[in-house]
């Protein structure tokens, strides 16, 4: 068998041998189906409730008297303040409220509490906001005008192609679902798998197991098959992943029934997926090889391999912005930049169209710094891996680079 | 054709030349000695050998070729400082390495077998390499690195762990190595086994060549003009004597350049002093190696 296929074969199974990588593959869906449980759970506690709530209300203003129950919200009238605060403190209102003598100039009402809040339950604001509405129109307008002013907006967005014909592919936060959720994972085994190679790397080089492995293989065969040995581990974390996400949807569908059925894949979408991540993690195995060369230890490969996986992180970062904004030029910058290409461009595809010139030239840059960073690697592998406890100083790599 | 064929050999790096125009071959079925203290470059040579590292200048051949991938494989290399994949089983370590070398499974773990029963380390098959002493590592390393029959196999300080018992077992495989015809070269700075095992030696200081050649050969070469003697009686003055060393147990007579030992022992027998011991005085190689880095160091 080829040597560099039977490097890839060992770091293959002994990468998804490792206690920590089943435990990471197994935990990320765990966390999701908690994550899920969690959600169930609040949406369960704050779900509308049979229960009534009873709030308070003193009308200094005059003409407050009708439409006092709003669903499972009972607006109790006080002649004056002292009366409603006492009833509060015994416990007979959850809340009360004053509209004042000045409320139609002012506009303001005045609410009143018992417990910590760090602003009033929409249920509450709306049942408010519906009750002084409706008292101000009474007799104004039709009923049915009224319940479309306290009804909420339905906006209903239908995108059109340039031709005006309905779009395929919807606008929408459905969309975004899939991106989402795939670039954390993306983020998730690149980081695993590059330090799973500095880790091996290190191990070698800390036991000097390194010179029997280079005087039976190439500095080339061995970087080749444990790059993609390790690599492969990685894709197949992502491939549990990914196998496990319609389990997790179809678990929360019974939550967040409705929104799973707008989830959709944008176009091109799994083919970009799967060429950014051989890119990224390309990128950053060549990167963390490098590292693994010219770190003492594997400990302080790792340190340093994490200056290079924040460009990574940013675009998770500004997730929410890219959602907002999706358009601004700083994403363009980072769809270009190499070490953001990979989680950028997936976060994208989920916000907005991404122009076939930023697509071709971010992953023309991303394929020229993983040819270069390997041909530097490869410099920088041979002369520093068998450098033990030593960690070279930068002018020392530079040189060895100039002179190959 | 000779095994190996190193031919001005130059490595430097930064700050120092480590190899400095060194050449030596090693022929065929001998134990060849690279020996040096520490930070002589034995190192850098054996690397430079094996193609881990590649020279500034000159070059070597393995074989009568020049190390390649399939050339590789007729090689075996323990280094000096040793370790193996610690979460990874006997078996499967030696397999692997093995298998790197060219062995198929079936193959790697049939002489994986017969070489652990060999060195005892049979029950230990099934265990990690964690789990192991020392020692044990080391003789599994030693396995390792002639599992795939090398021609040539090249052991840096290959006693350095190991108890007196395993030193002995190591050094009786590397003899029967030696009677089947493979190549060994030895580098080591322990002189006593570099004595009892070697044929040729190589020793190097700062780089470069201080002494080549048969060991036998060298060791005359240094041989002292002072004889060893053993005796009973009164000895007195010996003709052709300038200096009378007593040690415990025996006497060492420094003779002057024109008298040789033969003419001490027939005027020591014409005197009828009882002899127990007469021998020439011959340098241990640890003298000699003592001797000739100090007047490197000069």
């Amino acid at each position: 068998m080829n040597r560099t296929l039977l490097i890839f074969r060992h770091e293959f199974l002994h990468t998804i041998k490792r206690t920590g990588f089943i435990i990471i593959t197994l935990i990320v869906p765990v966390i999701g189906l908690l994550a899920i449980e969690g959600l169930q759970l609040v949406s369960g506690t704050v779900k509308p409730t049979a229960e009534i709530t009873t709030i308070g209300y003193v009308d200094e203003s005059g003409g407050f008297q009708q439409y006092t129950n709003r669903g499972n919200i009972m607006f109790v009238r006080f002649d004056t303040p002292d009366d409603a605060t006492k009833a509060l403190v015994r416990g007979d209102i959850k809340e009360y409220f004053v509209i004042p003598s000045d409320y139609d100039s002012t506009g303001v009402i005045n609410r009143y509490i018992l417990e910590k809040q760090l602003a009033a339950p929409p249920a509450t604001t709306t049942a408010i906001k519906n009750f002084i509405s409706s008292n101000l129109l009474a007799g104004r307008v039709p009923p049915a005008t009224i319940d479309l002013i306290e009804a909420p907006l339905n906006l209903v967005t239908t995108r059109l192609t340039e031709t005006g014909a309905v779009a395929t592919e919807q606008s929408g936060y459905g969309n975004f679902i899939v991106p989402g959720v795939f670039s954390v994972l993306l983020v998730l085994s690149i980081i695993f798998s590059s330090t799973y190679l500095l880790q091996g790397l290190g191990e070698e080089k800390e036991n000097h197991l390194i010179e029997i492995l280079l005087s039976s293989v190439s500095a080339r065969q061995l970087l080749t098959g444990k790059v993609l040995g390790i690599g492969a581990a990685g894709l197949a974390q992502v491939v549990v992943w990914v196998i496990s996400t319609p389990l997790l949807l179809s678990l929360a569908s019974s939550t967040f029934s409705g929104f799973t059925s707008t989830i959709q894949l944008p176009p091109n979408f799994l083919l970009l997926a799967v060429v950014y991540f051989i890119l990224g993690y390309s990128l950053f195995a060549v990167i963390s090889a490098g590292i693994g060369a010219i770190s003492s230890n594997s400990r302080e490969g790792q340190q340093l391999i994490g200056i290079f996986t924040i460009p990574l992180l940013i675009p998770l970062w500004f997730m929410s912005l890219q959602m907002l904004f999706p358009n601004n030029l700083i994403w363009v910058v980072f769809t270009i930049f190499p070490l953001s290409a990979p989680v950028e461009v997936i976060l994208r595809l989920g916000a907005s169209d991404i122009p076939a010139w930023e697509l071709a030239t971010s992953i023309a840059v991303l394929g020229l710094s993983i040819i270069g960073i390997l041909l530097l690697t490869i410099k920088v592998f041979r002369t520093y891996l068998l450098m033990y406890r030593k960690r070279p100083k930068f002018g020392e790599i530079i040189r060895s680079l100039r002179n190959g | 054709m000779p095994t190996v064929e190193v031919n001005h050999i130059v490595k430097s790096y930064a700050d120092k030349v480590a190899v400095n125009d060194l050449s030596f071959s090693v022929a065929q079925g001998e134990i060849f000695g690279l020996i040096g203290p520490n930070g002589a470059g034995k190192t850098t040579t054996i690397r430079m050998m094996i193609d881990i590292i590649k020279p500034d200048s000159g070059d070597v051949t393995i074989l009568g070729e020049k190390l390649s991938e399939a050339s590789k494989n007729k090689l075996g290399y323990m280094p000096e400082e040793r370790g193996l994949y610690k979460k990874l089983r006997v078996i499967d370590t030696i397999v692997y390495l093995a298998s790197l070398k060219g062995m198929d499974r079936h193959s790697a773990e049939g002489k994986a077998d017969e070489l652990l029963n060999q060195t005892g380390m049979l029950p230990h098959k099934r265990k990690k390499i964690e789990e192991l002493s020392r020692g044990m590592g080391q003789i599994i390393q030693f396995i390792v690195t002639i599992i795939h029959d090398p021609q040539l196999i090249i052991l840096d300080e290959p006693f350095a762990d190991l108890d007196p018992v395993n030193t002995e077992l190591l050094k009786s495989m590397l003899v029967v190595l030696r009677n089947q015809g493979k190549t060994i070269i030895l580098s080591t700075h322990r002189m006593n086994q570099v004595e009892e095992l070697c044929d040729r030696i190589l020793m190097i200081n700062d780089g470069r060549s201080v002494l080549y050649g048969d060991l036998t050969e060298i060791k005359s070469r240094y041989r002292s003009t002072s004889v060893i003697l053993d005796f009973e009686g009164d000895l007195g003055k010996v003709p052709g004597v300038t200096e009378k060393r007593v040690h415990k147990g025996h006497v060492e007579l420094v003779l002057d350049g024109n008298t040789t030992p033969q003419q001490v022992l027939e005027q020591l027998i014409s005197r009828g002093i009882l002899i127990n011991r007469f021998e020439v005085a011959t340098p241990s190689l640890n003298e000699i190696f003592l001797k000739v880095v100090g007047q490197n160091h000069e």
